[in-house]
């Protein structure tokens, strides 16, 4: 690890006044939790970390009257005290509870969440983005059992590894994002990209921008996030469905399937409201369809039926016993 | 006089009793210092260049950029590589001491190594890359066997290649210099660490002192001082200061050790009444670059009348297996007993029925029937045993699964000095190890009794090469070997005692006994003086007297012995939809021979549980078939079970009449064979198929449900 700069400013002009044009010259530090990771796996080399810890305006939760806005640095575990946020966007909630380890999200924080790095092994393992080895992808015909089973055609093959990401999709989230050149707001949707080479990023974030804000709208919505996963502690899932039911409609949004948060309109379609236990088992066929597994991940389809089906029935106090 | 026989029941001072281990608090509290806690004035860091190839030769090694930095004190080079060949991923090519951790491994990036790799072998799945001819068995006239079967049963087994992935990395600190060296390392062989290391460190073997208090774990992988032992004290001789190596997590996982994987397919044959009369398996698996034996097929029930087995090894670019807590038992009994379970569902049996009915084929019907009906009693297996399948119609399935299994455990030669001092203490010295089974307490505890004394009126000193030799503990054989020897020592210097006393009271020193902290007239205690009072008479003398654990003479006097066996039941549920396997509980039953500490006996079973879990539910090194580099060499990947994934564990300890008399049996292998198997069996008696592969992983359980199970 090569030795950086460390600075905590006190401001946000500050770290953005700190950050470079160039990716991997500066890193940002909220919680820590992946960034130290990557630096002990060498998958950055900063020559100047800025830390987001002395900066009061980012984090917090405000409660206006139609929305609530989270500072980006705000931790996990603070979200999961705050009332307002348990009754209008309870998919955000289950997700963080998801983690399921109190020293992550005890540092951890929801703009860190959004903005960590993929956790494929070949990437962690020093392959690239795209698990490259003398020209050649190795996650296509290597252990891919992890991998995406959706919008994987282009070279990227790993899943987002945000728990958060699709439950702020599905409850019609904006993100927040400040640079040199002043402030720009992004759909949730819109801040998830699927790189297409090395250099680009999964996210809309430049490197000399933070994220800020998080805004949930106050709607009248019914939500719930569904994980597969393994270990009853701290691991990663398999898969995710988070869930909004709401006026305007049903959105449907799968984690761990694609590079990144997957919105299955379909399957928001199919539901449409309805909400019998046969309706969020439609949901589930119709969010499965479509899927192109790799050599080693078809077992993700039928979790993706799995997924919807129940988060459906969460959302809506129809939980089966399991 | 006392005698070194083991006391009765009605007579033991603590024998037997739950004590706590008495390094509990010092470890609890971060007081223990273990070879990574180990900072000595002047201590440099090492850090290792691993081969970036599975197989490749190694054309130059250049370390002239890392020595030429600011900091760096010494570096080192394998010799042995150069112009040969490295053989796996993590291959340890070169090292370098540093001032700082951080330097050494901005020196270690500055290592240019040229290779040219080579097509290398990564995965052990197919048996026809394995090298050299199988070994083959056969016993009695298995084809007639099979073809005169009621019911054949032939089923695909799989148990992958997992690590030992000790908490405490494979390491040592060390101080190497002309006049001799000090090594505090990371070992299951205090006695024997150095054997072997005087030649490659130009210090004579006698001159290499070792001390290790405290350990963070083994399991078969730390017998050896290993090259980074060499290594470490290498750097040191060359720097002339001490030198700290310790494995970091990566290459712990992908060359401290490893379990070898053993597949393939097993035909079993039955008359219709579910009596066992052939098997047939045909199997295979790798230990990396190292040896590989197949496990032992059939395992427990080896008097199966016809037999045939083969066993074919894949040799693999990957680090090397190591001893894994009872090599070869995890993985036969898997195979064995799921086998056999697949056999009772093919005849529509009850599989504890069937296990029963197949007893007179294992070498102790009697105590296993006795085992599986207190395990049957504390599962409630009656109320909750179902036909496979048969389990109701819900998403979530619950099961239960039966597994038995056999051990040795012997005690190893141990050789302990006792001393007593005429102000009254008492010590021992033995030059064992306590690998946080309890070694020490159970030691303390056999010294106490024989004194009559409390326990903190003596002390056992272990952990040092000074100490009289004490063999590895590895195989179980630690207890037995280490109190047969204390018991022999102790009760030597104790009849030295009596003689002392004897001779000042007028009495015949055989007619003497120490109890509740006196020396007495047997059974009279109104002849008696104080135990301080006694040890005063021996002015200004000690007693020191040495006790020798020959394993043939002690078990000839009843003080230990071998041969255990044990049951083990497991109730889960499976998500079909999901594929999650959770462990509602463990039951298990297990006889040792006498046991020391009820305690510490009882939680190595918890361990060996919770290990076991930890391997049929998520354990499996994962290795990228290109470039043979372990994908999941983390603790992130690399899963091991938590506090909330082991479900409820139940242990029931066989001891009394029938078992106490046998002596002392080792532990620490038997609890961990069986949970493999146990749970693969719940989960098909859950889901009504057998997900032939551990470990039981969502993906797996939900392949084996796709494809509607393998027969």
């Amino acid at each position: 690890m090569q030795d950086f700069e460390y600075t905590a400013p006190t401001s946000l002009e500050g770290v953005i006044g700190l950050l470079s044009e160039t990716w991997g010259e500066t890193e940002i530090y909220a919680g820590g939790t992946d960034l130290v990771t990557c630096l002990k796996q060498g998958l950055t080399a900063p020559r100047r970390v800025v830390s987001l810890r002395n900066v009061k305006e980012l984090k917090g939760i405000t409660i206006l009257d139609d929305s609530i806005e989270i500072g980006a640095a705000t931790t996990l575990t603070t979200l999961l005290g705050n009332a307002e946020l348990a009754k209008h966007a309870t998919a955000l909630i289950q997700a963080i509870e998801g983690i399921n380890s109190k020293q992550m999200i005890n540092v951890g924080t929801l703009g860190g969440d959004l903005c960590q790095r993929p956790r494929c092994w070949f990437y962690r393992n020093g392959y690239g983005l795209f698990g490259i080895e003398d020209g050649k992808s190795l996650i296509e015909d290597g252990d891919n059992r992890y991998h995406a089973i959706f919008g994987n055609d282009g070279p990227a093959k790993f899943v987002s590894a945000s728990s958060t990401g699709p439950a702020l999709i599905a409850l019609g989230a904006s993100l927040i994002v400040s640079g040199p050149e002043g402030e720009r707001t992004i759909a949730a949707w819109d801040f998830f990209q699927t790189p297409q080479s090395e250099s680009d990023r999964e996210t809309a974030l430049k490197s000399n921008e933070v994220l800020t804000k998080i805004i949930i709208p106050k709607n009248e919505t019914q939500s719930a996030t569904y994980e597969i996963r393994h270990r009853a502690g701290l691991d990663w899932p398999y898969v995710t469905a988070s869930v909004a039911i709401g006026k305007e409609g049903t959105k449907v949004v799968l984690g761990h399937v694609a590079p990144t948060p997957w919105v299955s309109d379909a399957a928001g379609k199919a539901l449409n409201g309805r909400v019998k236990k046969a309706d969020a088992e439609k949901a589930g066929e119709v969010a499965a369809e479509g899927a192109t597994p790799l050599s080693q991940n078809a077992y993700k389809v039928a979790m993706v039926k799995t997924a919807v089906k129940r988060a459906v029935l969460r959302a809506t106090g129809q939980e089966e016993e399991a | 006089m006392a005698s070194p026989q083991w006391p009765k029941a009605d007579k033991r001072l603590h024998i037997g009793k739950p004590y706590d281990r008495l390094d509990g608090p010092i470890k609890s509290t971060g007081q223990a210092k273990y070879a990574y806690d180990v900072n000595v004035p002047g201590m440099l860091y090492a850090k290792v260049f691993p081969s970036r190839y599975a197989l490749a030769d190694v054309n130059s090694i250049d370390t002239s950029a890392a020595e030429a930095m600011d900091g760096v004190k010494a570096v080192w080079i394998d010799e042995g590589v150069l112009g040969k060949e490295v053989r796996y991923v993590g291959q340890i090519i070169a090292a370098v001491a540093a001032e700082t951790e951080e330097l050494a491994a901005e020196a270690i990036a500055l290592v240019k190594v040229d290779y040219t790799p080579k097509e290398a072998l990564i995965i052990d799945t197919d048996p026809s890359l394995g090298s050299g001819r199988p070994s083959e068995r056969e016993e009695g006239t298995p084809a007639e066997a099979f073809e005169a079967a009621d019911v054949v049963h032939e089923g695909y087994y799989g148990i992958p290649v997992i690590t030992h992935c000790c908490f405490e990395a494979h390491g040592q600190v060390c101080d190497v210099n002309e006049a001799g060296a000090q090594f505090w390392p990371s070992t299951q062989n205090v006695s024997k660490y150095a054997n072997g290391m005087g030649e490659s460190l130009g210090v004579p073997e006698s001159e290499i002192k070792v001390d290790c208090q405290v350990m963070g774990g083994g399991f078969g992988s730390k017998f050896g001082h290993d090259k980074w032992g060499v290594v470490g004290g290498l750097l040191s001789k060359k720097a002339g200061r001490p030198v700290k190596l310790m494995l970091e997590r990566d290459l712990e996982l992908m060359v401290g050790g490893n379990r070898p994987s053993a597949y393939g397919t097993v035909k079993v044959g039955a008359d219709k009444d579910g009596n066992v009369t052939a098997i047939d398996a045909k199997l295979f698996g790798t230990g990396g670059n190292g040896g590989y034996r197949p496990p032992p097929v059939p395992y427990v029930f080896t008097k199966i009348p016809n037999q045939l087995s083969s066993g074919q090894r894949i040799q693999t670019n990957r680090g090397g297996q190591r001893a894994w807590r009872a090599p070869g038992h995890p993985q036969g009994c898997f195979i064995t007993m799921a086998a056999m379970e697949d056999t009772a569902a093919k005849l529509g049996m009850d599989a504890l029925d069937f296990f029963k009915q197949n007893l007179a084929l294992t070498n102790r019907p009697e105590l296993y029937a006795q085992e599986l009906d207190i395990a049957a009693d504390m599962i409630g297996y009656k109320e909750k045993a179902h036909l496979r399948g048969d389990s109701g119609d819900g998403p979530v399935k619950r099961g239960l699964g039966i597994s038995i299994h056999q051990w040795g455990g012997a005690g190893h030669p141990s050789e302990c000095d006792v001393s007593i001092h005429a102000d009254g203490s008492v010590e021992c010295r033995i030059g064992t190890q306590d690998l946080g089974v309890g070694t020490r307490t159970c030691v303390t505890m056999v010294l106490a009794e024989t004194m009559g004394l409390p326990m903190d009126a003596v002390k056992a000193n272990i952990g040092n090469n000074a100490y009289p030799i004490s063999g590895a503990s590895g195989g179980s054989t630690t207890i037995g070997g280490v109190s047969s020897s204390t018991r022999l020592a102790a009760t030597a210097a104790l009849n030295k005692l009596l003689d002392v006393v004897a001779a000042r009271m007028g009495e015949d020193a055989l007619s003497l006994e120490a109890s509740n902290g006196r020396i007495q007239v047997t059974g009279d205690d109104s002849k008696s003086v104080t135990w301080n009072e006694a040890c005063a008479m021996l002015g200004t003398n000690s007693i020191n007297e040495r006790g020798v654990n020959e394993p043939g003479e002690s078990t000839k006097m009843g003080l230990m012995d071998s041969g255990v066996g044990g049951c083990q039941m497991a109730d889960v549920s499976v998500d079909i939809e999901t594929g999650v396997v959770t462990i509602n509980e463990m039951v298990a039953v297990q006889d040792c021979g006498l046991i020391i500490d009820m305690k510490t006996a009882t939680t190595q079973v918890h361990g060996g549980l919770i290990m076991g879990v930890t391997y049929a539910l998520f354990e499996e090194c994962v290795y990228d078939n290109r470039t043979g580099r372990m994908l999941n060499a983390d603790m992130e990947f690399y899963r091991l079970a938590g506090l909330k994934d082991i479900g409820t564990l139940k242990v029931h300890m066989m001891t009394g009449p029938g078992f106490d008399e046998r002596g002392v049996i080792g532990l620490g292998e038997p609890p961990v064979i069986s949970p493999g198997a146990a749970i693969s069996n719940a989960v098909a008696n859950a889901i009504g198929l057998r997900v032939p592969e551990l470990p039981l992983t969502p993906d797996r359980v939900l392949n084996a449900i796709a494809k509607g199970g393998q027969s």
